[in-house]
C-alpha cells in the first residue's frame, strides 16, 4: 500500500505540491491527469524517493520514504519507474539493459538474470530483440524494454509517468497495450498521462491534478461522466 | 658549406640498443596511461562527490597537471621530492612525472565528456536501486569511456612524446636517453636523433592504428 499524507514540495519558491492526501491500495490502478505543471510527475518522483519532500510524508507498505534510516537502495528495489525519455542505456544490448540492475542490485548469477529478462522481453514483445542495441529501435521498442527493465526487478508497484508523451502517435498503442496487459494482471499501477481513452479503460479510480492540488478523485466512469470540480470540467472539455 | 658526412652504418648498427629503449618508452607511456586513467577516473570522481576537501584536491591535482611544463612535474618528483628525503630513480620519477600529468588532462576530458550524458541515465539507475557509485560505474563511466576515447588515444601519444623528457632527470633506459647516450659515444648526431624520430613517428601510428581496432572492437552501438 502507498499512502501518500499532506505531502508538500517545493523547487525554490515554487510550490508544487500542496498538501497532496492520497492512498493506493495494492492490485489498484491509479491514474493521474492534469494540466502540465499541475504536479503530477513530481509526485511519482517522490514516490520512490528521487526527489525529497518538504512536508507531510509518504509511507510504502509500511517504510517511511523520506525518513533519514530508510535504505532508498533498497526501497526502489520494489517500486519500479518508467519515465517519458525512455532512458535506455546506450552502451548496452536489449538484454544487457535488463540483466544491469537484477545482477548488480539484486545479486542475480548472470545466468539468472538472463532468465528473468528473457521472460519479462518476451512479455513486453521483445524476445527477438535481446542482442540489438537500443539505438536501432524505434521509440515504443525502447519505450517497452524499459518497462521490463523496470519488471525484472520483481517490483510490488510500478509508477509509469508520462510514458507515451515522447512517442509517435503511431507508437503509442503498443507501449499502451503492454501497460493495459499489466493492469490484467494485477499489477499496482499509478500512471501519470495524458491518454483520456486509456484512463477511462483501466483504471479502478482517476485523479486529477490542478495547479499542485489534488482537485477531484473518483472512479473513471464518475469522473469523466460527472466531473464536479469546475477546473476538471474545463480540463475535460479541451481535451475531449 | 656541409662539412658533416653522413655515416648512417655506424648509427644503424646501434638501432638493437635503441629499439630496447623504445621498449622501455612503450612501457613507460603504457603504464603511466593505465595508472593515469584510475586516477582521472578517481578524480572524476572525487569532483562530483560534492566533497569540498575532495574536490579541491581534483581541481589542484588539474590545474597544476595542465597548466605547467611537463618538465617542471617530472623535475618535481625527480628533485622536488629529494628535497624532502624521497629520493625516486630517474624511471619512476619519469613514471610519476608522466602519470600525474596524464591523470590531470585525462580528468578534464572525463569531464567535457560526462557533460554529454545526460542526468537523467544516472536517475534511471538510481530508480532500478543502484546506488551512486554503481549507477556511476556500470552506465555512466563506460559512455564517459566511449565519448573521451579520441583525447585519452592523443594523450597515449603525448606520453610516449614525454618520455624524451626523462633524460632531464638522468633517464638513460628508454629510447631518447639511448640515443642521447650513443650520441655521446659515436657522435653521429644526427644520424642518431635521425632513427630516434622514425622510431618515435613509428610507435605513435602504431598506437593509432590499435586504437582504432580497439574502438571498432570495443564500441558496437
Amino acid at each position: 500500500m502507498i499512502e501518500i499524507e499532506n505531502v508538500h514540495k517545493s523547487f525554490g519558491s515554487l510550490e508544487v505540491l500542496k498538501g497532496i492526501d492520497l492512498t493506493v491500495d495494492k492490485g489498484e490502478v491509479l491514474t493521474v491527469i492534469g494540466g502540465s505543471g499541475s504536479g503530477k510527475s513530481t509526485l511519482l518522483t517522490c514516490i520512490n524517493g528521487l526527489e525529497p519532500i518538504n512536508g507531510g510524508r509518504i509511507v510504502v507498505d509500511g517504510i517511511e520514504v523520506h525518513a533519514k534510516s530508510t535504505d532508498l537502495n533498497k526501497l526502489r528495489q520494489k517500486i519500479g519507474i518508467v519515465f517519458q525519455q525512455f532512458n535506455a542505456f546506450p552502451h548496452l544490448t536489449v538484454l544487457e539493459n535488463v540483466t544491469l540492475a537484477p545482477r548488480k542490485v539484486l545479486g542475480m548469477s548472470k545466468a539468472q538474470a538472463e532468465e528473468v529478462a528473457v521472460k519479462q522481453l518476451t512479455h513486453v514483445g521483445l524476445g527477438d530483440k535481446l542482442g540489438v542495441y537500443p539505438t536501432r529501435m524505434s521509440g515504443g521498442q525502447q519505450q517497452r524494454m524499459a518497462i521490463a527493465r523496470a519488471l525484472a526487478m520483481s517490483p510490488s508497484y510500478m509508477l509509469f509517468d508520462e510514458v507515451t508523451s515522447a512517442l509517435d502517435p503511431m507508437l503509442v498503442g503498443e507501449v499502451l497495450d503492454t501497460l493495459r496487459m499489466l493492469a490484467s494482471e494485477g499489477m499496482t499501477m499509478i500512471c501519470v498521462t495524458h491518454e483520456m481513452k486509456f484512463a477511462r479503460e483501466v483504471s479502478d479510480r482517476v485523479a486529477f491534478f490542478h495547479k499542485g492540488v489534488m482537485a477531484e478523485i473518483a472512479p473513471p466512469a464518475e469522473l469523466f461522466g460527472a466531473p464536479k470540480d469546475p477546473e476538471l470540467q474545463k480540463f475535460l472539455a479541451a481535451t475531449h | 658549406m656541409f662539412g658533416y658526412t653522413f655515416q648512417w652504418k655506424q648509427a644503424l648498427a646501434r638501432l638493437p640498443q635503441m629499439l630496447d629503449g623504445a621498449l622501455v618508452t612503450m612501457q613507460i607511456a603504457i603504464l603511466s596511461m593505465v595508472i593515469g586513467i584510475v586516477l582521472a577516473v578517481l578524480l572524476t570522481v572525487f569532483r562530483r562527490s560534492g566533497s569540498r576537501i575532495l574536490g579541491a584536491i581534483a581541481t589542484t591535482w588539474v590545474e597544476v597537471a595542465r597548466n605547467t611544463p611537463a618538465l617542471f612535474q617530472i623535475y618535481m618528483a625527480h628533485f622536488g621530492l629529494a628535497s624532502f628525503g624521497i629520493h625516486l630513480s630517474p624511471y619512476v620519477s619519469l613514471l610519476v612525472g608522466i602519470t600525474f600529468n596524464n591523470a590531470g588532462y585525462l580528468a578534464e576530458n572525463f569531464r567535457g565528456a560526462l557533460k554529454a550524458i545526460p542526468e537523467t541515465q544516472t536517475r534511471a539507475g538510481r530508480s532500478l536501486g543502484m546506488s551512486p557509485l554503481q549507477a556511476f560505474r556500470y552506465i555512466v563511466m563506460p559512455q564517459m569511456l566511449r565519448i573521451a576515447f579520441l583525447p585519452m588515444t592523443n594523450q597515449m601519444v603525448w606520453a610516449v612524446l614525454m618520455t624524451s623528457l626523462g633524460v632531464t632527470v638522468g633517464m638513460n633506459t628508454d629510447l631518447f636517453g639511448v640515443t642521447q647516450a650513443l650520441n655521446a659515444l659515436t657522435f653521429r648526431t644526427f644520424e642518431l636523433f635521425a632513427i630516434a624520430a622514425v622510431i618515435f613517428y613509428l610507435i605513435v601510428k602504431v598506437i593509432q592504428t590499435a586504437a582504432r581496432l580497439i574502438a571498432w572492437r570495443l564500441f558496437r552501438y
